[in-house]
C-alpha cells in the first residue's frame, strides 16, 4: 500500500517534465525566422513589386526621350532586345562601352543612346525621384523575367575576371568610423541584424538568398530596391561615403556577388520586410 | 493619370477570389518632408468592387492603410469569363478604374 502510495507522485513527476520537454520543443520550432517567413509567405501573394514589373515592361516599349524611342533595341548581353536570361548573366563585360556593366549601369547606356536621355544626370537623381524611378521599375520587369533560372555569371572576359578581384577587394575591405568591411557581416554562416539573417556571400548562399533576392519590394517603406539601391543602403550601414550610381565598385561588388551565387535560382522580384 | 491596378480573380468552389493590388502612395499627413513641413495627407477613400456591373462591395479608407495596398475578397456566385471591375477614388479626386475577368 505504502509502496503504491510512493510510486504515484514520481509517476507524476515524470509525467510533468515530458510535457515540459514537448513545450520546450515546440517552442524552439518556430523561430523568429520562421515567423519572418510566415509573414513573407502571406504577403508573397500580392507582392507590390509586380506594380514596378508592370511599369517596368511598358517603359521598355514606351518611346520616350528627345530621340522619342523605346528600349526594344537595348542589348542586354543576349542580344538586342533579348530580355529573358539577361539578369541572370550580369554584370558583364560589353564591347560597344568596353567596360564591365550591370543591369542599370547598362539601362543607362541604352537611356542614351537610344532615347537620348543624359545617364550622367540619371545617375546623379536620388533613388525614386524622376528617371531614377523609372530605372528601378525597368530593372525590376527586367530581373523578373529572369525569375527561376540559374545565376551563371561570366568570367571568360580579362575584364569580368578583374571586375571579380575588384569586387572582391572592395568587399573585404575595411574602413570608416567603425572599421566595418562587407565581409564583417556578410563572410560567416548564421550572422543576423536584429531579426534579418544575414547571407553569407562570399559563395553561394543558396536559391533566391542573398543576391538572387535581389530585387526586392521593402514592405517596410514601401520602395521597390534594385541592387543599386541595396548597396548604396550597405554603404551607408557601414557608415561609408555613399558610392556613386552605377560605379565601378557597385558594378565590381556585383561581380563578386554574382559570380558567387553561380547556380542560385533567382526569385527576384522579392519581398523583404 | 494614376498607375494600373493589378486585379487576378479566380474562382475557388461557389465563389470567386479576387486579389486586388493598387499602386498608390497613401500618404497619411502625418509626415514631414527634410524641411519640416508637412507632407499633405493623399490617400484612397473609396473603393468600389463591381461584378458584371452590379456593386458588390464598397469601401471607405483612410490614411491608416499602406501604401501600394492589396486587397483581397471573395464574390458568391462568380463564374468563369465573368467580369470584376474595381474602382477607386482618392482625397485629390483621382480615380482609376481597371477590369479583370475572371479565371
Amino acid at each position: 500500500m505504502s509502496r503504491q502510495n510512493e510510486a504515484r507522485p514520481r509517476r507524476a513527476i515524470l509525467l510533468a517534465s515530458a510535457m515540459l520537454v514537448c513545450l520546450a520543443a515546440g517552442a524552439q520550432t518556430k523561430s523568429p525566422a520562421d515567423g519572418i517567413a510566415e509573414y513573407r509567405k502571406m504577403l508573397e501573394d500580392g507582392n507590390p513589386a509586380d506594380l514596378f514589373e508592370a511599369k517596368g515592361e511598358a517603359l521598355w516599349k514606351q518611346r520616350r526621350g528627345p530621340k522619342s524611342a523605346s528600349l526594344e533595341a537595348c542589348d542586354l548581353g543576349k542580344g538586342p532586345g533579348n530580355v529573358k536570361g539577361a539578369w541572370a548573366e550580369m554584370p558583364r563585360y560589353f564591347a560597344d562601352t568596353a567596360r564591365v556593366q550591370d543591369l542599370e549601369s547598362r539601362l543607362l547606356t541604352c537611356m542614351e543612346t537610344l532615347q537620348g536621355l543624359s545617364a550622367a544626370e540619371i545617375a546623379k537623381t536620388p533613388f525614386g525621384r524622376g528617371e531614377q524611378s523609372n530605372v528601378t521599375a525597368l530593372a525590376t520587369w527586367i530581373a523578373a523575367e529572369s525569375r527561376g533560372m540559374r545565376f551563371n555569371v561570366p568570367q571568360g572576359h580579362a575584364e569580368e575576371r578583374r571586375f571579380y578581384e575588384l569586387g572582391k577587394r572592395a568587399f573585404f575591405f575595411r574602413g570608416g568610423p567603425m572599421d566595418f568591411s562587407c565581409a564583417t557581416c556578410h563572410s560567416e554562416e548564421g550572422k543576423r541584424i536584429r531579426l534579418q539573417d544575414l547571407p553569407l556571400l562570399t559563395k553561394n548562399p543558396g536559391d533566391g538568398i542573398g543576391f538572387a533576392a535581389w530585387p526586392a519590394y521593402r514592405v517596410s517603406n514601401g520602395e521597390m530596391w534594385s541592387m543599386q539601391l541595396r548597396l548604396n543602403d550597405c554603404f551607408r550601414q557601414q557608415r561609408f561615403p555613399y558610392p556613386g550610381f552605377a560605379s565601378e565598385a557597385t558594378i565590381a561588388l556585383g561581380s563578386y556577388m554574382g559570380v558567387n551565387a553561380k547556380g542560385a535560382l533567382s526569385i527576384a522580384p522579392g519581398l523583404k520586410r | 493619370m494614376a498607375d494600373p491596378m493589378r486585379i487576378r480573380a479566380q474562382v475557388a468552389g461557389d465563389k470567386a477570389t479576387v486579389r486586388v493590388l493598387m499602386s498608390h502612395e497613401m500618404e497619411t499627413g502625418q509626415r514631414k518632408d527634410a524641411a519640416g513641413a508637412t507632407i499633405a495627407a493623399w490617400h484612397i477613400q473609396e473603393v468600389s468592387a463591381q461584378h458584371n456591373g452590379k456593386t458588390v462591395m464598397t469601401a471607405q479608407w483612410g490614411p491608416a492603410v499602406s501604401k501600394n495596398p492589396f486587397m483581397q475578397f471573395n464574390v458568391k456566385g462568380a463564374k468563369v469569363g465573368d467580369k470584376v471591375t474595381i474602382s477607386w477614388v482618392d482625397n485629390k479626386g483621382d480615380k482609376r478604374t481597371d477590369e479583370a475577368v475572371v479565371s
